[in-house]
């Protein structure tokens, strides 16, 4: 398999992305899904500058990414593949093409609770997530590759707060 | 210090905000204090558990309640950097600066007689000269 790490990051791009998960992984590209982003020129060319020149980033709809995909885990480089919310995440998971999910950072906003330093959760995210983890789909926390690795069960019961 | 320096209180201040990482603002601006005394000029903004549009939007918020035209961040890929951006987009009257050091802010808050974003700019060539290697690993 050539993507490590199948990530819901609401801040997509940034530096524990590029920096802490991207040095330690070797990871020569990032697969970034967005249904916004993906119209978006200018968004492109923002998340581009962030990453160093060796790094590429591909940018694709939640429905494009699905048909992508056999070409990104053809790679012979590593890769993350990133969504900013659990729904689209979700949508990749439907099609099939993740089994493996990575919550690396949903932040404060109204209706949320924290339940991680770095995971604040609506009740309806809550359900989102815990249809994730339905068939087979392991789904936990972890914000950089050092870190505890957090089971859904023990991020949802706020345990590790 | 040169005998011409205005004292800090004629100076319109702060100047600029400095956002990033962690403590890195905060740390920054208080070696800035220790070494200038003018630590006053730079607002340190942290960032830690807010998402993105929230970044944005209290960076636009300390922007507008100060005044200030001028950004540092410390990551180019930083999400600090990436909502300055977002905010700079179709300003001409601001600057960002991203991936500084201590001598950029050392040289902005000495440097008068420009706008903040002209010191920025200088500043910001002072920091990239300042980094220098002495030993092995040639």
């Amino acid at each position: 398999m050539t993507l490590e790490l199948y990530r819901i990051d609401d801040r997509l791009i940034h530096g524990q992305v590029v920096v802490g998960w991207g040095q330690p992984l070797d990871i020569g590209f990032i697969v970034l899904v967005d249904d916004l982003v993906a119209e978006a020129e200018w968004e492109q060319d923002l998340y581009r500058m962030g990453v160093p020149p060796e790094m590429d980033v591909y940018f694709h709809s939640a429905s494009d990414a699905i048909a992508a995909m056999p070409k990104y885990l053809a790679e012979s480089r590593r890769g993350i593949l990133l969504t900013g919310d659990i729904a689209t995440m979700q949508r990749l998971v439907d099609g099939g093409v993740v089994h493996n999910v990575n919550i690396g950072g949903i932040h404060s906003k109204p209706g949320r609770v924290q339940r991680l330093r770095y995971v604040f959760l609506s009740p309806d995210e809550e359900s989102q997530l815990r249809a994730l983890a339905t068939n087979g789909v392991k789904v936990s926390a972890q914000d950089l590759p050092g870190a505890r690795d957090v089971s859904l069960p023990d991020l949802l019961a706020g345990s590790e707060l | 210090m040169s005998s011409d320096a205005t004292p800090s209180a004629d100076r319109p201040h702060p100047r600029a905000i400095v956002a990033g990482h962690g403590e890195f603002a905060a740390g920054l601006v208080s070696a800035v204090q220790q070494i200038t005394g003018r630590g006053d000029q730079l607002i340190p903004v942290a960032v830690y558990s807010l998402g993105v549009e929230d970044i944005e939007s209290l960076l636009r918020k300390k922007m507008l309640e100060a005044d200030v035209h001028v950004i540092f961040t410390d990551l180019q890929a930083g999400s600090c950097t990436m909502a300055s951006r977002r905010i700079l987009r179709g300003r001409d009257d601001a600057v960002l600066i991203a991936g500084i050091n201590l001598p950029t802010l050392l040289d902005f808050v000495f440097t008068e007689g420009k706008t903040a974003p002209e010191a920025a700019r200088h500043a910001a060539e002072r920091g990239r000269a300042a980094i220098t290697v002495h030993g092995a690993g040639a």
